[in-house]
This record gives C-alpha cells, structure tokens and sequence, in this order.
C-alpha cells in the first residue's frame, strides 16, 4: 500500500524523523484556520499518490490565510494524472540552502535492501540516475545488521554530503531505517531532504510503501486505506477476501492463481484484436479452492461491473478438481439467478475434466457456453463482448 | 535423474500437522514422495496416520534429520512463523528447504535469506509462496499435482504454480525431468538462473521451458544467463502484457514499477538471448514440440 506524504510525515515523526510541522484539510475552510493556526507563509500541496504535482499545479505558496483558502480551493478536486485531489496538506513555507535525496528500498536482484542517496535531490531521482550515475550512491544493507549510526556515515560518506551536516544526516538515516523497519515498508523516500540556512536537517517529503503481506502484525495500518479513493468494485472485492483488480475493457475474466489469469488476460487481449479490439475488463484470481461461495462472489462483482459483456471463467483443475469448479459455476449461477444476464464463456483443463464438462453440459445453463482450449474460449469470450450480447 | 529432488530425497514437513500440512503430505504420499517425518515441537512423539502409513513426529528439524536422515523439508507453517521456521531448516543444515507458505511480510523473507548467506548457502531454499518441486514418478515436494504428467526429458521453471500445471499438462505427451516453481514473491531462494543451471548440468534434462511474469528483472537477468551459459534449447514465455502500471496481479512480486518489470521488456531480452517466446501457453507447448521432436 502507498501512502499520501501526510501519512508517511506522520509515521516518520513518529519515529523521530524531524519534519515541519502541519495539517491535512479536506475543504479550503478548513485550509484556511490550519494556516490561521501556523501564522505565516505556507504550502499548501495536493495530497495525491503520483509524482509530478508541482508541474500539475497541485502545490501552491500561500502567503496568507486568505489566500491559503483560494490556493486550496483551486488544487482540491484538480486531476492529476487519474488521481483526483481530495485532500491537501498544509505546511509553513521553509527556507531552504540545500535539497538532497534519500531512499531506503528493497533491492529485489540482490534479495537485500538498499539505501540511495543523492546530494542532488529535489528533482526526479530517475532523471538523476540515467544523466548522472555517479550522483547517486547506493549502498547495500544487510536485512540482518539492518543500518547503525556506523553505517549510517558509511551511506553519508558514499553520497559525499557536506562535511558540516554528516551527522545530522546520519542521525536521520538511522531514524529512517527503524521507520522502515518497524512499519514493515518496501520504500522510504525522501525528496527533498533539505538542510535548512541553520544547518538543520528536515525530510520536506515522503513517500512510503507498506508491505501488505506484513499487515497481519500492523492492525493500525487498516486506518490508513483511503476508502474513498478505492474502485467500488475493487472495494467489495476485498471485502469479500478476492484478489480483484479493475481494468478498462469488456470481457470479464475469472480465473484460478495468479500467473494462468494474467496470462488469460493476454490471451483476451490478442482475441480482441481480431473483435472490435475489446480488452479484458478486470484482473480475478479466485485461488486454488474454488468453491461455489467464492465462484459465486467473483461472478458477483464482475456481473455488477457495468462494461462488462462477456465473461470468461478460465480453470485449470489442480488441487480443486473440475468436477467441483463445475459444480460451483453451476450453483454460483443458482445463487445469483436473475441477476446473472451476461454470458460465460468456460474452459476447463486438468484434474477430473470430463466429469466437469459433462456437469456444465448437464446443467445446460442458457448463458454458459463451454470451450475446450484457452485461445479458443479467450476467442469465443471476445466476439461475444464484441457483440455486445 | 533429476534436478533438486529424486527418488532418494527423505522428506520432513514443517507444520505436517495443520490442515495444509495434512492435505498436502497426504497428496505427497499418495504421489510416491518418500516422507519421513513431520516437525511439531507441541507433538512431538507422536505418530499421524495417513491411510496407513503411520509417520512420526519430531519436536525440531535437527532432530528429525538425526533420526531418518532427512535431506528436504516442505514448509507449510502460516506467515507469522514462516521465518523462524525457515532459519531453524538452514540451522540444522538441510539440503532442501521448500516454502509453500503464501503472504510471508518481504523483511521475514529477507532475513532468512541474509541468514542462509551468512551461513554460507548450505541450504537451498526453494520460494516462498511457491507450489514445489516435482520430478515425475519419483518425488512430489509440494503442491502440485502429481496426475498431470509423467517422466520426461523437459525441465520446467516457473513463477507461477496454475501456469506450471498448464504447461505440464500441455506437454504431457512428453513428460518432465524436474518441474520447479520458483514462486511469486519479490525475494525468493532459488532463481530461474539457479534452476537454468541445474537443467544444464542434467543429463536427463534435454530442453528446458522457463516461465516468467511481470516484476522485477529475473527474467533479463536469466536472459543475460541463458547466453552465456545455457547451450540445452530454452523456450521461454511471459504472463502479464496486460498489467498496468503500479498494480498487483494476485503475487505480492507481480507489479509494474514505472517503466521497469515489464512483460514486453522480459520478452524482448529473451528473444535477444536465442530463447523462442511463445505469445501463448499453448503456442510456447508447441514451440517446445517442436523442438522435442527435432532432438528425436
């Protein structure tokens, strides 16, 4: 999970990483009585989880409270890059004599961590690591050892950051890796990480990424999803325990583990070439245990979902034989009843095949169609969405 | 012979005793897997019987090991304890840990993987959130079916354990040396690199079918590999075209960052590397037919 900077400004003061102090707001209103409250000149900056906010006008000086209500007024609701702006955060202008950069990150080549960092920060980090390689220095962490005040100035060393704030900066590098570590992240990132005219180190920034698999040992990050900004079907998906992901085509697809139903979605999409270009329209692995629950709440969400035309249920039997993926199509279908309108184009292979197909053929269901290879039923799916049946 | 598991591995199962642990070591059994114990230190001396054959408990890996000679363990044990079950494998020095378990935080995988390093790689560690390792007709270490195919001269690497069936089912009319998934999770032991090597380095292996996805750059870095010292015909293909950017596809390793872990740019260096990359299941099965039958 990524979090927006006041998320992950929160948790870096919550482990001692020095930051400005500031609000979030959700309506100019409250912008306002938030720079009220700081009593000078602040930012006032889009709470959004893409880069580039400051070239879409998402982050804007306010030299007062009125204009600090104005300045939020214009960036709340602004689109930037998808993501729609419901939140900015409001925090006093800072003088700055230097920007730098710092990221702690897993390195997944080396199955290791890494720490970058950069005297050149401020900018895109990417654009400094194509131009300028030799700007940026990556150090490798031990996962065990993990990052002390020693190899703190070891990174501060290897970024060749200015003799008179080294320890400061290595003080806030140790403070950055117990963030990491603690909140179980994948990415801290600082940029900028500035050096004030006092020589006082702040992170202006952040951006965080939380390990999703860690979240069984961090019930408080629950309160951190926003949502708000979640697709509703991706939304009720998760609720329902389902590995769901939306996307913009019309062929709806369910299939079982993660790799056989990316690749059923490439293989929608090559079929679409050939009808009117439709796309698959979402990403669902139902598992390994298909039971007839779990088929019937994926089948759910996809026939709710409103540009989807055909449906495509792409199994191979393994653990959970064919016979039983039948068995749950067909009561998946019973449960549903007339709410299911959409056809389904199946596929079965693997374990118990023909006890599954004679099922379906049983069944004699008017909406399921059965196929007997993944390309052909990927083309059948295709040229059903494509005509809109 | 075959790569990491043969007929004469003696198998353990950490966490045999779950509802996971008793499916699977069930399936294992029935699949030939020659499975010597399971770990439990809450029930250690006990027996559990799986359709008559009765196998016996032990409170530590360093103990089952000592006792029946041991060389792999299964791990089924859940998330939360995945780590210290993993270091407790390495500690005691088995050749083979497998780690099925699925949704271990990527710090825990990290950790043990620091600790084999720093212990000196005695083990190998196959995943985690993998379904196995499989030589047809002579040992099942994990989930995967054992009914899809028979022995072969094919040897198969894969992220992913649905693709893994499909590809083996595909290419059942010739059969499989080793099956290895590799899992789908952003740190794992053993690479597609590892397993390429160990292909190679088989005399039974004739051809190998590698199998990759969106996430990080395995793949280029096996294509990189494959070059230089991979001289069996690989054919290789890649799921998640479609992904987009920033999203997870169901395994925690599956995502597009930026511009980089990309399925067109996996392809593009396999292809680079002489590997033939099928667009589908079905057409790199036939791409490996095909040079099945040129090999005779």
């Amino acid at each position: 999970m990524d979090l927006y900077e006041y998320q992950a400004k929160d948790l870096f003061a919550a482990h001692g990483v020095p930051v400005l102090p500031g609000s979030v707001a959700d309506n100019p209103a409250d912008a306002r009585a938030i720079a009220e409250q700081l009593g000078q000149t602040v930012v006032v900056k889009a709470q959004v989880k893409t880069g580039g906010r400051g070239k879409a006008g998402g982050v804007k000086l306010a030299e007062n409270p009125d204009e600090t209500q104005t300045k939020a007024n214009a960036i709340l609701g602004l689109d930037i890059k998808g993501h729609v702006v419901r939140r900015v955060l409001v925090t006093p202008a800072s003088d700055i004599a230097e920007e730098y950069y710092f990221s702690f990150l897993l390195d997944r080549a080396n199955r290791t961590f890494l720490a970058m960092a950069s005297v050149e920060g401020g900018m895109d980090i990417e654009e400094v690591a194509a131009t300028k390689p030799e700007a940026l220095a990556k150090v490798p962490v031990d996962a065990i050892k993990g990052v002390d005040e020693a190899k703190a100035k070891e990174i501060v060393e290897a970024a060749n950051f200015p003799a008179e704030v080294r320890d400061q900066v290595a003080e806030v590098i140790v403070k950055l890796w117990e963030t990491f570590v603690a909140e179980d992240a994948t990415l801290v990132e600082v940029n900028p990480l500035v050096r004030d005219p006092q020589d006082k180190i702040i992170a202006l920034d952040g951006k965080v990424t939380l390990d999703d698999n860690a979240a069984f040992r961090h019930p408080e990050h629950a309160d951190l999803v926003d949502i708000q900004a979640e697709d509703p079907l991706e939304a009720k998906a998760k609720a329902k325990g389902l590995n769901y992901v939306k996307l913009d085509g019309q062929v709806g697809i369910i299939g079982n583990g993660a790799g056989l139903v990316m690749s059923t979605l490439d293989v929608v999409a090559y079929a679409g070439e050939r009808h009117n270009g439709v796309k698959p329209a979402n990403f669902l692995d139902i598992g390994g245990g298909a039971s007839a629950e779990v088929m019937a709440n994926g089948l759910d969400i996809i026939l709710n979902d409103p540009d989807v035309r055909s449906v495509f249920v792409n199994v191979f039997g393994g653990i959970t034989a064919c016979d039983a993926v039948a068995n749950g199509i067909v009561k998946a279908l019973e449960i549903l009843g007339d709410e299911a309108t959409k056809p389904l184009v199946v596929r079965l292979d693997g374990n118990n095949v023909e006890e599954g197909r004679r099922i379906l053929a049983d069944a004699n269901h008017p909406l399921v169609t059965v196929v007997d290879t993944m390309d052909n039923a990927a083309d059948k799916a295709a040229e059903l969405a494509a005509a809109g049946v | 012979m075959a790569i990491f598991l043969t007929k004469n591995s003696k198998v353990i199962v950490q966490g045999m005793t779950g509802s996971e642990g008793m499916k699977h070591t069930k399936r294992m059994l029935a699949s030939g897997t020659n499975i010597v114990g399971g770990v439990n230190p809450r029930k250690a001396g006990q027996k559990v019987d799986f359709d008559g054959i009765e196998v016996p408990v032990f409170g530590t890996v360093a103990e089952a090991m000592e006792t029946t000679g041991a060389d792999v363990t299964v791990i089924f044990v859940p998330p939360a304890f995945a780590k210290s079950a993993v270091i407790e494998a390495i500690d005691a020095g088995i050749g083979l840990a497998v780690v099925i378990t699925e949704g271990i935080p990527v710090h825990d995988s990290a950790a043990f993987w620091a600790h084999a390093v720093a212990t000196g790689n005695k083990t190998r560690i196959i995943g985690p959130n993998c379904p196995g390792v499989i030589s047809p007709g002579q040992s099942n270490a994990g989930i995967i079916p054992a009914n899809i195919t028979g022995p072969g001269k094919i040897g198969l690497v894969s992220k992913s354990g649905t693709l893994t069936y499909q590809m083996m089912y595909e290419l059942r009319d010739f059969g499989f040396s080793t099956c290895v998934g590799i899992g789908g999770d952003p740190v794992i032991g053993t690479t597609h690199i590892d397993a390429l090597q160990a292909f190679q380095d088989d005399p039974d292996t004739a051809a190998i079918v590698m199998i990759g996805e969106i996430g990080g750059d395995a793949e280029e870095r096996a294509a990189a590999y494959i070059t230089e010292h991979i001289t069996k015909p690989v054919v290789g293909y890649v799921a998640g075209f479609t992904a987009p950017e920033g999203k997870t596809m169901g395994h925690a390793g599956a995502i597009v960052s930026g511009s980089s872990g990309t399925a067109a740019a996996k392809k593009e260096a396999l292809e680079a590397a002489g590997v033939k990359v099928g667009k589908t299941p079905s057409e790199t099965a036939e791409l490996m037919r095909e040079i099945m039958r040129s090999l005779g």
